[in-house]
């Protein structure tokens, strides 16, 4: 069938590439544009608004345009407290949720009974709102809520701590509650992996007499790759924008110690009305975002995956 | 058969190291089962206390004295307005940008012309930008357009064509991966027959994408459902919020009534825990694209 037709294609003036491109136009085109709009376009204006120095009431200026806003960035110490705690968390919470989730995937992955319901359970926090979990956890966090009455219950009463309260645990707090809620996710994505690595090579290493441990380090693992490449792009671009979570348990102003890029970026523009400010800090998020996105979107590309 | 018998006589020589084995794996999967409910657990109970039973009693007790339905009352009244909102937006939301998702893939896969890759790279990208890099932007286009002068309701369309438009990215992603393992051999011949791009979707795309749209329909639901930021940003008239947004503010004006914070949380939630429990399999593929 495919020769067939690109010995039409070669026979037709108008190649059939160049009819379809046209016919084709009513399907893409009208979502394509809405993208554009609001998505490129947007990123564009957004980098415009950040070059005008606009602040406060009115309009932004579009004559004169400044590099001010950048150039305060690093002399702005709550700028780069909340640069320092967005790389923590993106490291932290991307390296703790992929080994939980490994370990989750490698339990349910052993021929279980309930495998499901199991499944189910871990993967439950993934379905609701940052705004409801933080809500949750703000409770489990209270000096009378689940984790410090069990502390006390277990005679580690002596762990107990104001956990939110705290400068030095607020951030840990938070990527620990982000963890239970991601953890399930990158299970999900370390079954599928799991799932595809052909039983022959199983085989293969246990005639070889390998020990388990030998048999995940040598044919497991490695396997993994490609999973675990998906889930840390997906789980370090979620820690760039982590703002739901941190917002609804300390509001506008989390305080330097938990502060991230994505609460001051909204802190600036919407609360301050430095929009400028705010415009150039989200610039900052993106081109993150884009370190992260540019290199897994071209080898997704080069590997014929698009 | 010689690996046969030494198989056995193994087996049977750790039959019971076996077993210790298997109740280590369901222990510690029961734990872990624990560990993840303890969030919901201490919500749930708290959520049934009085205010007494709960200065009194542990998170981790049953509320079996001090029991009380206040809380579920108190919080349901306060969010009902909200609910309500929150379906208006999500259906719209949901239903256009997967059938937007599902057109669009169709037009970049089943139909080949030079550069669809480009186009496809784009909508890739789109679906993992950070928002904060659109949201000054968005408000500005907003408020160039308008909606929310003309109308008293104005502010939630614009939330709900603003969700339609952020969610075709990762719908066209969710139908273009599916649409490629569609057999293109039926396609090719309704082509060569000369039936239109428009009647092979109708007649041929759109009825096999059906399992698909429930995997899209599910992803765009709870990922509306649960969006906060954006309503933040575009919402500024309280008769207006979503429950995302009036749960914050709930849980804002109660800050030491974690007995209705937690009613407010399980009632914000119930829509999604709902669909998730009864399309778990879908929901699952959504995630994993």
């Amino acid at each position: 069938m495919d020769s067939l037709r690109n010995s039409i294609k070669r026979l037709n003036p108008l190649s059939a590439s160049d009819s379809d491109f046209l016919e084709s136009m009513p399907f893409w085109l009208p979502a394509t544009a809405l993208v554009l709009l609001f998505v490129y376009g947007a990123i564009g204006w957004n980098v415009i608004i950040s070059f005008t120095g606009w602040s406060g009431l009115g309009q932004p200026d579009y004559t004169n345009f400044t590099l001010e806003m950048y150039r305060q960035m690093p002399s702005d110490p709550d700028f780069m407290a909340s640069l320092r705690n967005t790389i923590a968390l993106l490291v932290a919470f991307t390296g703790v949720s992929l080994v939980v989730g490994l370990g989750l995937a490698l339990l349910v992955d052993r021929k279980i009974r309930f495998e499901s319901t199991f499944r189910t359970i871990y993967l439950l926090p993934m379905a609701l709102s940052f705004v409801v979990t933080a809500i949750f956890w703000s409770w489990m966090y209270a000096s009378n809520g689940l984790i410090n009455t069990t502390l006390s219950g277990l005679g580690l009463g002596w762990l107990a701590h104001d956990w939110l309260g705290d400068p030095r645990f607020k951030l840990a707090a938070v990527i620990f509650a982000l963890v239970w809620q991601f953890s399930g996710y990158c299970m999900i994505v370390y079954l599928a992996g799991l799932r595809s690595i052909p039983n022959d090579h199983y085989e293969a290493a246990r005639i070889d007499g390998a020990s388990t441990l030998t048999l995940y380090r040598r044919i497991i693992i490695p396997q993994l790759r490609s999973s675990t490449v998906g889930a840390t792009v997906v789980l370090m671009v979620f820690a760039l924008k982590a703002f739901d979570f941190i917002y609804v348990m300390f509001g506008t102003n989390p305080g330097r110690s938990v502060d991230i890029l994505a609460v001051t970026m909204y802190r600036e523009a919407f609360s301050s009305s430095e929009w400028a400010y705010g415009a150039a800090i989200a610039v900052v998020l993106f081109a993150l975002a884009l370190t992260i996105i540019g290199p897994y979107a071209y080898t997704q590309y080069k590997r014929g995956a698009l | 058969m010689a690996t046969t018998t030494t198989d056995e006589s193994e087996h049977t020589e750790t039959e019971s190291g076996l077993e210790l084995r298997r109740i280590a794996l369901y222990g510690a999967l029961l734990a872990l089962v624990g560990a993840y409910l303890s969030p919901l657990y201490s919500g749930l109970t708290t959520a049934f206390k009085t205010q007494e039973a709960y200065r009194n009693t542990s998170p981790l007790q049953p509320p079996l004295e001090g029991f009380t339905i206040d809380p579920w009352v108190t919080a349901g009244s306060e969010l009902a307005f909200a609910m309500v909102n929150s379906f208006a937006m999500v259906i719209p939301a949901a239903v256009l940008s997967a059938l937007f998702g599902s057109l669009t893939a169709y037009g970049l896969t089943k139909v080949d012309w030079r550069g669809q890759v480009f186009v496809l790279v784009l909508f890739l990208a789109a679906v993992f930008i950070p928002y904060q890099a659109v949201l000054v932007p968005l408000r500005q286009f907003w408020s160039m357009i308008g909606l929310s002068q003309l109308h008293p309701r104005g502010e939630l369309v614009e939330l709900t064509i603003t969700h339609i438009a952020y969610g075709i990215p990762i719908c066209t992603i969710l139908f273009r991966s599916y649409y490629q393992t569609l057999d293109s051999e039926l396609i090719e011949a309704a082509r060569l027959d000369g039936a239109s791009l428009a009647r092979i979707y109708r007649k041929i795309v759109l009825p096999l994408s059906l399992p698909m749209f429930a995997v899209t329909l599910i992803y765009q639901f709870t990922q509306v459902w649960n969006d906060f930021l954006f309503a933040l940003v575009l919402l500024s008239n309280r008769s207006n919020y979503v429950v995302t947004l009036e749960l914050n503010a709930l849980a804002g004006s109660m800050a030491t009534d974690y007995s209705v914070q937690m009613a407010g949380a399980f009632i914000a939630a119930l829509p999604t825990i709902l669909v998730y429990i009864l399309f778990g399999e879908q929901f699952a593929k959504g995630q994993t694209l």
